[in-house]
């Protein structure tokens, strides 16, 4: 996983509540079992004029020249509702979005943006519309910091908000950790734990695959 | 002297249970007992895992269902609907051959959807930590596990070391006090719920539903208000263990038996919140008062009773933008009645409401009458199992007979994949859980409701209200 500290980059707001995970991708873009090809199928409903088609709709704003290389998106509230599909951070991941700012977000969506380098940023409903209002009059120009060390979003104008992120959800976004490998390092700790358990709760423990 | 312990609640004692190692920031490292896999999702999460050269570390405790994908009319086979669909068969059945899981593949007698036939078979039992890659992985509480959906990432996770790194959720317990009215269901008191405290009321919370009314519904009910925890935007939702849940596991497949049932039924009956245990929220809703529920707009929140109508901004419980863009996609304007809604289509099925339970009562409505001219009406019980049961009752002649299609199981239209759908615009009634923009297909309007009042508005062709025109008793009777 890609590390992230700081970025400073164009934003793109996407100010709807309950933008869904079906949104971010449909389902029917997730055409192979593949966790990569996924950014095409990006908010395709939105981004395209047809089902299925790629002719650019001109009024999303991911298609406007205004908000070209946006590497950060401002959403509404419950952010990455729905399904559970990873596939839509992989998209957002390869499409080159590295931060979300949300008033919520949906917890699987959550843990999945963090488990993929995408810095979910929880902040105030009026701290987001503050924001998209500055950046709307020149998103070329007016960037958006989202530093990860400080836990900080800053404007260049001069703006700053503070996020909180669990502790380690930021140490491994910031470090681009493998969980996975994290994990490993307590695996005295989970054999000791599975041996108690087999005797204290043995119905958990079944025979093997078939049946 | 014994030192007295301080009241847990029943999210404590599960949390503890599993609790390896408490790490910085809230964390836990838990050990989860069961981990169900399907081809949309699951089927990458294995392909990420071998590709990282990693294995998975107890393959009897994980299972795979074809729920998403698969196609559910008669006769089907591995091809889709959904353009390229076969692949993630074909793909998921080689990767869990390889990994030694089981499987309830296409052809399998007990295939079903994962929410349906895991507690089915009792893979998830009281106390489990169960976790699919699916995010109604929640219905699954109603057991007394903690049950909870993931990403494919974390699924891999889960697969590799039997563990998962979970961040601390806040408790909150749901009291449904009173008594539900005829025609009033689980799902109505789901809906009712997210309506009152809206769709992130959850949010960053553990939800326990307690209090008499939950107390006195049957598994089956159970299951379908834990289902909906999720659009709550709970992490979890989850019952505790009383005789109703224990006499539903004995005799299922992988519950334990004879005597080791018995011993597991004693550690199963610790399985509630202590008295006097506290929450870090509660709620109460009195159910006495509630009616059939369905929502109006594109999110679960936007729900109202049956016998209402489309709310003004003001009551909507949504910001303006939102509140427009709902109104102008379902076609709708403030102030009409929900029930003057013509519908074009109705669905019963899904993780939501296609047990048996949920087929009868719709059945019941169904009985002797006839689908309104011009609505495409269909069933997907949500197992075979469930749909071998509703046969030999002869249900499939009721729901066929009043017009109804009677499929194989799968989750079906619940979504759109590409494949299967109802029209652009149409305007569709249906037993499952999202009424998102375009869930159901492009531009669908979907209104979501019990199964009841599914088939109470195929009847009438338009929404209804299942208490009217004498439609709780069949036809003729």
């Amino acid at each position: 996983m890609v590390p992230f500290t700081t970025l400073t980059a164009v934003a793109a707001p996407l100010l709807r509540d309950n933008i869904d995970t079906d949104i971010i991708i449909p389902s029917r873009e997730m055409k192979s079992v593949s966790k990569i090809g996924l950014a095409a199928g990006l908010f395709a409903g939105w981004r395209y004029r047809e089902i299925g088609g790629r002719e650019p709709n001109p009024d999303f704003v991911l298609n406007q020249p205004a908000y070209a290389g946006a590497a950060i998106l401002l959403g509404g509230g419950n952010f990455g509702c729905g399904s559970s599909r990873e596939h839509a951070v992989w998209a957002l991941a390869e499409f080159g979005i590295r931060a979300v700012l949300a008033p919520s977000f949906a917890p699987i969506f959550h843990g999945n943006c963090v488990r993929n380098g995408i810095v979910p940023v929880v902040l105030p409903v009026d701290a987001i519309g503050e924001i998209a209002a500055w950046l709307a009059s020149d998103p070329q120009s007016h960037l958006l910091t989202v530093d990860l060390v400080r836990s900080q979003v800053n404007t260049t104008a001069g703006g700053s908000w503070t996020f909180a992120l669990g502790d380690e959800q930021r140490e491994m976004l910031l470090e681009g950790l493998d969980a996975i490998d994290l994990t490993w390092k307590w695996r005295t700790d989970i054999d000791a734990f599975l041996a108690a358990d087999r005797v204290q709760r043995p119905w958990i423990y079944l025979a093997g695959a078939g049946g | 002297m014994a030192i007295p312990l301080e009241p847990q609640t029943l999210f404590e004692k599960l949390w503890r249970q599993h609790l390896i190692a408490a790490l910085p920031g809230d964390i836990g490292l838990l050990a989860i007992d069961r981990i169900f896999l399907h081809e949309r999702t699951g089927s990458i999460a294995l392909k990420g895992l071998a590709e990282a050269g990693r294995s998975v570390r107890d393959p009897g405790r994980v299972f795979c269902t074809m729920d998403h994908i698969v196609d559910t009319t008669v006769g089907r086979n591995d091809n889709t609907r959904m353009p390229g669909g076969a692949a993630f068969i074909t793909e998921t059945r080689a990767a869990t051959r390889a990994a030694g899981i089981r499987l309830f593949d296409v052809q399998d007698p007990d295939q079903g959807i994962v929410h349906v036939i895991s507690p089915e078979f009792a893979i998830a039992l009281p106390g489990a930590t169960v976790v699919c890659p699916d995010s109604h992985t929640c219905t699954q509480g109603a057991l007394g596990a903690y049950a909870w959906g993931i990403g494919s990432t974390e699924a891999e996770h889960a697969l590799a070391t039997g563990t998962l790194r979970v961040q601390k959720p806040k408790t909150m317990r749901v009291t449904f006090s009173g008594a539900l009215g005829p025609g009033v269901s689980a799902k109505d008191m789901s809906l009712a719920l997210i309506a009152k405290y809206g769709s992130v009321g959850a949010n960053g919370f553990a939800v326990e539903f307690a209090g008499a009314v939950v107390r006195a519904l049957d598994m089956e009910a159970r299951l379908t208000l834990c289902n909906m925890a999720t659009e709550f935007s709970a992490v979890t939702g989850f019952i505790a263990v009383d005789e109703i849940t224990i006499n539903y596991l004995r005799g299922r497949r992988y519950a334990p038996q004879g005597a080791a049932f018995d011993a597991a039924a004693t550690c199963w009956r610790e399985l509630t919140s202590d008295p006097g245990a506290t929450f870090d929220l509660e709620l109460e809703l009195d159910a006495t008062t509630l009616e059939p529920m369905v929502t109006w707009g594109t999110s679960p929140q936007h729900a109202l009773a049956v016998s209402g109508s489309v709310p003004s901004l003001e009551n909507s419980g949504t910001t303006a933008q939102s509140y427009q863009r709902a109104l102008e996609y379902m076609g709708v304007s403030a102030g009409e009645a929900i029930q003057s809604l013509a519908i074009g289509a109705a669905f019963i099925g899904s993780c939501t409401n296609s047990r048996v339970s949920d087929l009868r009562r719709a059945a019941k409505v169904l009985r002797g009458r006839k689908v309104a001219p011009g609505v495409r009406a269909i069933c997907v019980p949500g197992s075979m199992t469930v749909k071998r049961q509703a046969e030999a009752e002869g249900l499939d002649r009721v729901f066929c007979d009043a017009g109804f299609e009677w499929r194989e199981s799968g989750c079906s239209m619940c979504f759109f994949s590409g494949g299967e759908s109802f029209g652009k615009r149409e305007r569709v009634i249906s037993s499952t859980n999202r009424n998102f923009e375009s869930r159901q297909g492009p531009e669908t309007r979907t209104h979501i409701a019990s199964p009841e009042t599914v088939a109470a508005s195929a009847i009438a062709g338009h929404i209804a209200d299942v208490r009217m025109l004498g439609m709780l008793t069949p036809s003729g009777s």
